[in-house]
């Protein structure tokens, strides 16, 4: 099925341009609100007292003296937090790791919080908590995890498809793929077959959680918070906390940063039920200790690739066996990095298995594409092996493979129209492949692919009595967004885009909306947004058929005004947006537009990306020299923003590349819970990060959009471990590749 | 004494509070004086989210005590309107798109003010050092470094 | 906690020397306001030095150089004398973190924090730098290699303080560096670093001071290490001899920063580049 051209020649007359975002002024004077900047009433203090074991028996905790300091009006435990959750275990782990229950499972878990009038009581009052913990045996690697005989997390899992009845850390094996992988290597010329390991990142936020909660004795509650979802929060909040979901309200802040780690509860039902108990509003701030120790940093892998290809270039088989950790409690992370190992190709033979796996380590939560970095870093890396043992140029190798539109994807879908082919073409004939390099350094390309999702919207458009538009969406703005509703909102009703104001409303304000994850706030919001300001349209030309006195059926909607069509209208000034709304009380009222919508259909996100490294041979130290992302968009609707979502993905994924790691010592405690030692890449280790926006429209989105936010993070670990094997050659296989790792690898070469 | 009371001048006006001596700038500037514009990234000096000047030394708060500020002069965020008019620095930000949360904006535009107002015609590298202590975790950099330059360019005129 | 700002060295020393409970002095509070932050510490005395004039103070002159312990690292950096007499220690209290570090960070904070790798220390030490200690009744010059005594401990006495760092007179034909590794371009600690210090008669090395940090608890001055160059040229016998002694002097630990073997071998890298600026900075040709 060719696709349909008309998206690409659509006339837009203000999507595209680069507006200057509504919130730009608050943010840069300091007036913005997040999390921590909130004040109420009453206000206490809420701190967490958190595990010092990476696993222990809780055998008894004792608050009495806590309670007795003068200024506690607070304290909780899991005794607070009773299982209302009537036998789900999905709401169960998220109840277990709020709060400790039987078992302390990770160096930080929360065992106990205070609310204090002010931080040096809650402060004292915690040290005065006493808990008596049996330590138990501890394990924080996944491939010794995964070993019999290892210290079980969670006793109620079984390996799948394992009979024995045997409590394991394995909680998930699912496979992906088609056709028939030994016939397929059984083909093939060259074989290439490695294992590679990454380390666990963080998403590195600069906003640490934080949140004011207040709950009435009457079972109405609120809650600002910083958050990618308020309403994935309020429901999950509410059941917990066995509040009904109407009685409380969830507002979320301005949220400083995410990236998948604010798209689940923290501490949050702690925070409401200190204040339940307290009768007063709580604040509870993480501090960046807390962050890293007790929110949702990604998983750390270890994987295993096969690559089996012709002398032409043409792959005859692919598989990957990825062995991801979810930290104490099951996760889907490797069946995500066994769905998009191979997606960028298409391959007739092909066989991925994802493992998830328990340790004692914090709950893993999305970063930004979970997963398909490290899956990327092994497919990506092993493509540049074979490509140089066949002796083809690793870019035309890729494009030998690429998927296109009609291929049947590693993991299942048919693909319609997708840019990887264009990507590839786009990076072979970059200008960043002619500059020149100098001694010690080497260029690298790589791959990479995100899914993107739609999910639950629900968007209110209301116009003011003056034309003006208010636009109330429920996805937070995590990158720029409300800039890119109120260019769609003011496309759609033909209006200029300063008449267009965007809210992020509140949990009352709206039904349901699914939270800012999967790349999935301007594609999801955007299509709920078009919808209603066509269901706002409907109403103004039935409004401008009333002053008229003519059929509706003879307005039209264009550039901004109803207008008449026929010759016996043929006089009728036209009416715009700010006329019929002034007229708006005696037409019939507030005008508005309304969509709820599942939205659906999210396109696929394909990138390539270029980099050039130096090494310095005798240290080991590395330096990004040039970095390039080529990505498909689909539709920019804002490209300073699609812009600044390329670069912000390709500089955590550079991070995660070189530097960033979590330590655990041989205690099982975190050795680095803080911004000194987790090395996220700083102003002076980047280069300017060149951008070329591509545009292969998205057939099931009205104006051609895809997700973006998530695809940039995905080539970078692999692009930078290729420009290394071809800036010195040594071939890395453990991430981050830190410089004691590259010296090593170096000597190893003589 | 385990309190003080401190008298101060913040972007030009007089102020007064009293704290304990162990609290920072940062949770006085926020609690106490009601300006939320520093934020606390890490507490520890190493995010540069909590920025300010302090009798024009560009300094994190967070690793200052509000018991030393007393009749010394600070500058947040807040003091960089002019007038009524945003300064440069602001108003590139916005036009450049070099901010995303904006989280960081503020300790930049401390930082990047504090740069410029010292070194009016920084080179990319120079740029790039002067605001090696303030993370930001969105942007890459790219557009923050490019907001400045043009920011810069502006300021020189 | 109880904060007082005395205007003199003496009251200083006195307010030490008298305090019961956990006294700590406050310079830049660049180390000390971490720690606070983190309970590892809980002053019940802390006693701002930046209000007495003795500390504030730099001057450098053909005699000397005498820099005032509450001298921010900023200040450090636009002192054009101490710059041109004195780039490496300069260049070493300069790597102290961040532009906002900086603004605050003290070279003798630096030197009593005493962690291992503390930039200020190895350029310090190799350029023979003293310090002036200060008691309630008395003063005594010790050489700064005295003063730190292990992680986190100096040889200072209670109800001691520093009061400045003197640098001796500079002969002609002299240099000295400072470079460190850390992952990445600034931000860090040092997880090795190298200062060298070096004079030189008719183009030849002829004396030299060459200190390691972040490879053993305290900073290491390496005799043996300037054995190696004195009298040479920094010719590639002289090089690899150097970085020889300096990969025997290492006495380091696997820590989140480094491990034994990368700081071991990268020690001697860094002597040696090290040694090469000082050398050009003195006059020297390579």
């Amino acid at each position: 099925m060719a696709h349909d051209s008309s998206y690409t020649d659509q006339k837009f007359n203000v999507i595209g341009s680069r507006v200057n975002r509504p919130d730009g002024v608050d943010k840069v004077t300091g007036r913005a609100r997040y999390g921590a900047d909130t004040t109420a009433p009453g206000q206490l203090v809420g701190l967490i007292l958190r595990s010092p074991h990476a696993h222990a028996k809780i055998k008894k905790i004792d608050t009495s003296k806590a309670e007795k300091l003068a200024g506690v009006k607070a304290i909780v435990t899991s005794a607070d937090l009773p299982d209302l959750t009537g036998g789900d275990r999905a709401m169960l782990d998220i109840l277990e790791n709020s709060m400790a229950r039987d078992r302390a499972l990770y160096d930080g878990h929360a065992v106990a919080a205070v609310a204090a009038i002010d931080r040096a009581t809650a402060k004292k009052a915690l040290k005065l908590i006493k808990v008596t913990y049996q330590v138990l045996p501890h394990v924080t690697d996944v491939d010794e995890a995964m070993k019999p005989g290892a210290p079980i997390i969670q006793p109620h899992i079984r390996t799948p498809g394992d009979d024995s009845d045997q409590p394991s850390n394995v909680s998930g094996i699912v496979p992906f793929g088609h056709g028939d992988i030994d016939a397929g290597f059984a083909e093939a010329d060259v074989i290439i077959e490695k294992s590679y390991k990454t380390e666990q990142t963080h998403q590195g936020y600069i906003e640490p959680h934080a949140c004011m909660a207040s709950v009435n004795s009457d079972g109405t509650g609120e809650l600002w918070v910083t958050t990618q979802g308020h309403f994935s929060f309020r429901n999950v909040c509410a059941a917990l906390l066995g509040m009904d979901v109407a009685k409380l309200k969830v507002t979320s802040s301005e949220i400083g940063g995410g990236f998948g780690g604010k798209t689940h509860v923290w501490m949050e039902p702690v925070a409401l039920c200190l204040s339940r108990k307290a009768n007063r509003p709580v604040k509870v701030v993480m501090s960046r200790e807390e962050v890293f120790r007790a929110s949702g940093p990604t998983s750390s892998t270890s994987m295993d690739i096969k690559i089996g290809a012709k002398k032409d270039g043409t792959i005859t088989a692919a598989s990957a066996q990825l062995r991801y950790q979810g930290g104490a409690f099951p996760g889907i992370w490797g069946m995500l990095g066994a769905m998009t190992s191979f997606a960028c190709y298409d391959i007739k033979n092909v066989k991925t298995v994802g493992y998830d796996v328990l340790c004692n380590r914090p709950k893993v939560a999305a970063y930004r594409a979970p997963s398909a970095p490290m899956a990327a870093f092994g497919v990506e890396s092993t493509m540049d092996l074979v490509a140089a043992e066949i002796g083809m140029n690793a870019i035309d190798f890729r494009l030998k493979n690429a998927a296109s539109e009609g291929t049947k994807a590693s993991y299942g879908p048919t693909y319609g129209p997708i840019g990887i082919k264009p990507t590839l073409e786009a990076v072979k004939n970059h200008p960043h492949m002619k500059a020149k390099l100098e001694k010690n350094q080497g260029r690298g390309m790589a791959c990479g692919f995100w899914f993107n999702f739609g999910g639950q919207t629900c968007t209110d458009l209301n116009i003011g009595i003056d034309g003006t538009v208010s636009l109330t969406v429920g996805t937070v703005d995590v990158g720029g967004s409300r800039a890119s509703m109120s260019l769609i909102a003011a496309e759609e009703l033909g209006i200029s885009y300063e008449q267009v104001k965007t809210h992020i409303g509140d949990t009352a304000s709206l039904g349901h909306n699914d939270t800012t994850e999967g790349s999935r706030g301007t594609f999801s919001s955007g299509m709920a947004t078009i919808f209603a300001a066509r269901d706002a349209i409907e109403v103004l030309k039935q409004r401008a058929a009333l002053m008229w006195e003519i059929p509706v059926a003879d307005v039209v909607w264009e550039a901004g005004s109803a207008r008449a069509v026929g010759a016996a209208h043929g006089n009728l000034t036209p009416l715009s947006l700010a006329d019929i709304a002034r007229k708006s009380p005696t037409t019939g009222g507030p005008i508005a537009g309304h969509n709820e919508v599942v939205a659906d259909n999210a396109g696929v996100s394909f990138a390539s990306h270029i980099c050039d490294i130096e090494v310095d041979p005798e240290t080991g130290g590395t330096k990004v020299i040039r970095y390039t992302v080529v990505q498909d968009a689909g539709k920019a609707i804002h490209p300073d923003y699609v812009e600044g979502q390329f670069q912000g993905g390709a500089a955590q994924g550079i991070g995660w590349a070189l530097n960033e790691e979590y330590i655990y010592g041989e205690d099982g405690r975190l050795q680095n819970p803080g911004f000194l030692d987790y090395r996220i890449p700083v102003c002076s280790d980047l280069p300017f990060i060149d951008t070329k926006i591509l545009e292969i429209p998205n057939p099931n989105h009205p104006y051609g959009v895809r997700g973006v936010g998530e695809t940039s993070i995905v080539p970078p670990l692999a692009a930078i471990g290729n420009a290394l094997s071809n800036a010195a050659g040594v071939r890395m296989d453990h991430v981050p590749m830190s410089p004691p790792r590259i010296l090593k690898a170096l000597e190893a070469l003589g | 004494m385990t309190a003080t009371l401190v008298s101060t001048t913040v972007n030009g006006d007089a102020v007064q509070f009293a704290c304990p001596n162990d609290e920072t700038l940062l949770d006085s500037l926020r609690d106490r004086v009601g300006l939320t514009g520093v934020k606390e990234g890490c507490g520890t000096g190493d995010c540069g989210a909590c920025s300010i000047t302090l009798d024009g030394q560009l300094v994190c708060s967070c690793l200052v005590l509000s018991a030393e500020v007393s009749g010394r002069e600070i500058t947040t965020v807040e003091g960089m309107v002019e007038g009524g008019q945003l300064h440069p620095l602001q108003q590139h930000f916005i036009d450049g798109a070099a901010l995303q949360c904006g989280i960081c904006t503020p300790g930049f535009l401390v930082a990047a003010k504090a740069l410029l107002d010292r070194n009016p015609d920084p080179s990319e590298e120079q740029i790039r050092y002067a605001l090696a202590g303030n993370l930001c975790r969105c942007t890459g950099y790219d557009k923050i470094v490019r907001a400045v330059q043009s920011a810069a360019v502006e300021m020189r005129k | 906690m109880r904060y007082e700002a005395p205007t003199t060295t003496k009251q200083a020393a006195t307010l030490l020397a008298q305090e019961p409970g956990v006294a700590c002095i406050l310079a830049g509070g660049t180390d000390l306001l971490v720690k606070m932050k983190m309970d590892m510490i809980e002053p019940d005395l802390v006693v701002d030095i930046k209000r007495i004039p003795a500390m504030q103070a730099i001057t450098a002159s053909a005699a000397g150089a005498k820099i005032g312990a509450a001298v921010a690292g900023a200040a450090l950096g636009k002192h054009k004398a101490l710059i041109k007499s004195w780039p490496g220690v300069v260049e070493a209290a300069n790597l102290i973190g961040s532009d906002q570090v900086q603004g605050r960070c003290t070279m003798v904070g630096n030197l009593c924090n005493a962690s291992p790798a503390a930039d200020s220390v190895p350029a310090m030490i190799a350029a023979g730098a003293k310090a002036i200690i200060v008691g309630k009744d008395k003063r005594r010059t010790v050489a700064v290699e005295k003063i730190v005594t292990g992680p986190g401990q100096t040889s200072l006495a209670k109800g001691e303080v520093i009061e400045a760092i003197t640098l001796p007179k500079r002969p002609p034909k002299s240099g000295d560096a400072y470079l460190r590794f850390t992952p990445r371009t600034e931000m860090d600690i040092a997880v090795v670093s190298a200062g060298v210090n070096l004079t030189l008669e008719r183009g030849v090395i002829k004396t030299a001071r060459v200190v390691l940090g972040a490879v053993a608890p305290t900073a290491v001055l390496v005799p043996a290490a300037a054995k190696a160059i004195i009298g040479s040229k920094l010719d590639e016998t002289a090089l690899e001899k150097l970085a020889a002694a300096c990969a025997a002097a290492c006495n380091p630990i696997d820590d989140k920063r480094g491990t034994i073997e990368y700081r071991t071998k990268v020690a001697g890298v860094l002597a040696v580049r090290t040694a090469k600026i000082a050398f050009q900075r003195a006059g020297g040709s390579l």
